[in-house]
């Protein structure tokens, strides 16, 4: 079947389209103009007449590629899902009567519009390939959790229940990780009113039961390669003995380490012996054990002063600049320790602003003042010891005073330092064929862009916080816990089970090569010419999932399972080797090239938009729903992502006579939205080396302009749309046409 | 750093306002948003907010709180009490306070509202019923003679046309009129504050 291609063409009449443009011209368009070998015109094409006149033809008729000229791509996305062909789809509905005025004078151009909208989509199918689906597919249900803290263990017991087997590997010599070393934690469950048991022992318990559990303990990984569905993992125990396990995914739950205090001395650490943090009182709390907590030296503790954001929240040299969550709530379960023992103990919080987030949250914070905690806005500037207590000077901020309290133990609420790994853009990877063991490193990975996963700040990992948050820039590989922001015990514990679910999924997409978050279900991979390649590594170094290796001969190993199918490396190959079996350089570049050019002295400027397919191009179909008119000179074409686009469609659109070049793609930067993290970025990087070029061809540099749009901006996309067709006018058509 | 100024911050006027001040366990509950300083429609006329008077309880300056005239200004408005998040009865906190603080003797000692109400309570615990007359008077002099006289002289038109109309009757100079068991409702009162003072925990 795939030998030859047989191309339908349907034009849909319906939702008006049939009223504002001249079907049967599109029609003749399909068939004399591009070639398609069947075209039709229907008066309602998603209805069950409509989609068994397609399935008809591609059932005897021998059609195997379907050109769709209806609504949006994004519409009716059920109703024309024919098995076994490949569909595009020309945008009549979205593109082109809804966002053109229903006037005489406009008929004209908006019929040049839906003319070359038919064009365009049977020119893109003709040219897509039905993909099918990467034999690369391995199916392997075994998880791989790394850490055995409260997130650890519970992605593991979680993995489990479900009917996947696990491997635990933990550092140190027990599970628990930082909630073992804890007295107690704060409370899960409703009224929210105490600090409860941590739930550690009967965590390690159900995971010693558990026969689908397997446990490493006083172990690391030396080496994790492969991809989602074939991992590999080297589990190397101190003790120097080695296995090797196959694994389907692997989630990351390396928790956090304490931030260290003794950078604090004017906060007393390392000096005063009463002065502790957080995590030091828990300890103390633990080995009392429901009995009086005393100081080290034994003593009783009357008066205890608890200074929040010590050596965080700052900029600081040295300080951590963010805040680390649970501190505030921690403090206040500390004061309760004290509380339940003896309500005449002074217990006083000094904070700066007291945020309480996570599960029990500001119910916890009510139960500390009713329990007679008392809490201090205020900045602490130096503890120091004062006869045989301590001496907290601070300014209290309500009252607009400098003043001090004392106290018999100061505890100090230092922050969270994610276990992240290395960063990678510090310590790159080796050669390939030349891996060395970092000790440094959690995962150890093979990967050609390094060995740990890419942290976006501060050291905790690159995910997005709203839209993919356990997604990290490794397929396959995702993170819960504090290692991906600071958090609670049971935000953990939820964020564990989040985790685990996106790396369950991960194993079944793998087992059937289909890509995972957000092209979910893909089927198509890229694939390269060999012949062709240069080794220029551009698609190694500029893919944003490390889904490219090398090798021996320094030739690009796509690693299909680890693709999440953007189409980047398609973007950034300046020799255009790499395409996907759906989506290649030649379907966009036909589409370009398909579209009608009038000469210069038709006074019709022509405007290619690449749009991303993520956020730009449903912020434009939004604007059509809006009826929000926009030049009859646009034609758009969607992309996977902006950092698909590679150059040589620019190019190609300025050698055709395009008058400019509109691409829009999603956010960049810190505060990304780019659905594959870089993409956008990328992109823009590509294109602001474009101005150059244009002007060597002696074009202006404002007919090629790039922006960051929003899925919200449904206003500012079709405007921008007009800006451009407004500077055309202002500059003159190009001098390209012929 | 005085060594009075360490002690502060010890919890123990929290725990006597919790004691002995009407509505005084609330305290510990505010969180110093500040709502209510930005509600109160008097809020500029005050030595302290009450988010700062909730604040300096906390910060135990026991003196500096029963001396503010900050629960004296208080009009009852009810706005931080309908504003406050966390809910607490603030309008009846600063009464309590200022209550405790007369009590106490340490209440700002010619604050014209505690001036007034010592007047009004004197006035009508005497017969167990208002007397205007003698009030408006002792109003008008609570200033001196002098100025005593001339807002007198200003309110005489009002006073003529009270009586005219028998709103206000000449003869109340000379004792008026009262409930009928005057001494039974002293007894009452006696009791009353019997029970108050044996409720009031001593601290030092």
């Amino acid at each position: 079947m795939a030998d030859e291609k047989k191309i339908g063409a349907y034009i849909c009449k319906g939702c008006g389209i049939g009223d504002r443009v001249d079907t049967a011209q599109m029609v003749q368009i399909a068939t004399r103009d591009a070639k398609a070998h069947v075209a039709k015109e229907h008066e309602f094409l998603c209805n069950a007449d409509g989609i068994k006149m397609i399935q008809d033809d591609i059932d005897n008729e021998g059609v195997n590629h379907v050109a769709i000229c209806a609504c949006s791509r994004r519409a009716k996305v059920e109703a024309f899902n024919f098995d076994n062909v490949a569909i595009s789809r020309g945008n009549i509905r979205e593109g082109v009567i809804w966002v053109r005025p229903d006037t005489d004078e406009a008929k004209e151009t908006t019929q040049e519009m839906a003319d070359d909208y038919v064009r365009m989509a049977v020119n893109e199918v003709k040219f897509m390939e039905r993909p099918q689906g990467s034999e690369e597919a391995v199916y392997n249900k075994t998880l791989l959790v790394v850490g055995g803290g409260v997130s650890g263990m519970t992605a593991a017991i979680e993995a489990s229940k479900t009917g996947y087997p696990v491997h635990l590997v933990e550092k140190s010599a027990v599970l628990g990780g930082a909630a073992a070393r804890m007295y107690k934690g704060l409370p899960m469950k409703a009224p929210y009113d105490a600090p409860a048991d941590t739930g550690v022992a009967d965590m390690i318990a159900a995971i010693e039961a558990d026969n689908n559990i397997t446990v490493h303990l006083n172990s690391t990984l030396t080496k994790t390669s492969g991809a989602p569905g074939r991992f590999s993992a080297d589990i190397s125990a101190e003790s120097g003995n080695t296995t090797t396990e196959n694994f389907g995914a692997i989630v990351q739950a390396t928790g956090y380490r304490e931030y260290d205090a003794s950078q604090l001395p004017e906060l007393g650490y390392g000096k005063a012996s009463n002065v502790v943090t957080q995590a030091e009182l828990d300890e103390m709390a633990l080995a009392a054990n429901g009995g009086a907590i005393k100081t080290k030296d034994g003593k009783d503790i009357n008066s205890v002063v608890f200074v929040q954001c010590a050596g965080q929240r700052s900029d600081k040299e040295g300080h951590l600049n963010y805040c680390s969550g649970h501190c505030c709530q921690t403090s206040i379960k500390q004061a309760l320790y004290f509380k339940e023992q003896n309500p005449d103990v002074d217990t006083n919080i000094i904070y700066s602003d007291l945020r309480t987030p996570g599960v029990s949250g500001e119910d916890f914070y009510r139960a500390g003042q009713k329990n007679g905690v008392t809490f201090t806005k205020g900045d602490v500037s130096q503890v120091v010891q004062d006869g045989d207590s301590l001496s907290v000077k601070f300014k209290d901020v309500i009252l607009d005073e400098d003043t001090a309290e004392k106290a018999d133990l100061v505890v100090l609420a230092t922050g969270m330092i994610p276990n992240g790994g290395v960063d990678i853009d510090e310590v790159g990877q080796d050669e390939p064929g030349q891996f060395t063991v970092n000790v440094d490193s959690i995962l150890n990975l093979d990967y050609r862009q390094g060995k740990d996963i890419p942290q976006l700040t501060k050291g905790f990992n690159d995910s997005h916080f709203i839209c993919f948050p356990y997604e990290t820039r490794r397929t396959g590989i995702y993170t819960c816990g504090p290692v991906r922001r600071p958090m609670d015990g049971a935000q953990a514990i939820e964020d564990a089970v989040g985790a685990t679910m996106k790396a369950l999924q991960e194993i079944e997409n793998a087992g059937k090569g289909r890509a995972a978050h957000p092209r979910s279900g893909d089927l198509s991979y890229p694939s390269f010419r060999r012949e062709g390649c240069t080794q220029c590594k551009r698609c190694t170094v500029e893919c944003p999932f490390g889904a490219i290796d090398e090798d021996e001969q320094r030739f690009p190993q796509f690693n299909e399972a680890r693709c999440r199918r953007c189409g980047t490396c398609m973007g950034a190959c300046p020799v255009r080797v790499i395409s996907f079996e759906n989506y290649s350089v030649d379907t966009v570049g036909q589409q370009l090239k398909n579209v009608d050019i009038p000469d210069e002295f038709e006074e019709k400027p022509r405007i290619l938009v690449l749009a991303c397919e993520n956020d730009a191009y449903p912020a434009l179909d939004m604007g059509a729903m809006n009826k929000t008119e926009y030049s009859a000179y646009a034609r758009v074409i969607p992309v996977r992502c902006l950092g698909s686009v590679n150059l040589i469609w620019i190019t190609d659109a300025m050698n055709s006579g395009y008058d400019g070049v509109i691409l829009m793609g999603c956010q960049k930067g810190e505060n990304y939205q780019c659905h594959f993290v870089k993409g956008s970025e990328i992109a823009h990087q590509r294109m602001s080396k474009v101005a150059d070029t244009l002007q060597s061809l002696a074009l202006e540099p404002e007919r090629v302009e790039t922006y960051e749009i929003a899925i919200t901006d449904i206003e500012r996309a079709p405007k921008l749309i007009n800006d451009m067709a407004e500077t055309i006018e202002k500059i003159g058509l190009s001098p390209f046409k012929f | 750093m005085a060594t009075d100024a360490i002690n502060y911050y010890r919890n123990n006027f929290l725990k006597e306002v919790e004691a002995n001040v009407e509505e005084g366990h609330w305290v510990k509950m505010c969180m110093q948003c500040g709502v209510c300083a930005g509600s109160c429609p008097l809020g500029n006329a005050w030595e302290h907010t009450p988010q700062k008077i909730f604040m300096m309880i906390r910060a135990g300056k026991r003196d500096e709180v029963l001396a503010s005239d900050a629960m004296w200004m208080c009009t009852s408005c009810y706005n931080c009490i309908a504003r406050c998040p966390r809910e607490l009865p603030i309008t009846h906190i600063m009464h309590g306070l200022a209550n405790y603080a007369h009590r106490l003797g340490l209440a700002p000692k010619n604050q014209p509202t505690r001036k007034f109400a010592i007047l009004f309570w004197n006035n009508l615990t005497k017969k167990g019923r208002v007397n205007e007359l003698k009030l408006g008077i002792a109003l008008y002099f609570m200033n001196g003679l002098v100025n005593g006289i001339k807002v007198a002289i200003k309110a005489m038109p009002l006073g003529m046309s009270m009586m005219k109309t028998k709103r206000l009757s000449p003869m109340e100079i000379l004792g008026g009129h009262g409930i009928k068991d005057t001494s039974g409702f002293h007894a009452i009162l006696k009791k009353a504050r019997e029970i108050e003072d044996a409720k009031m925990t001593k601290f030092d």
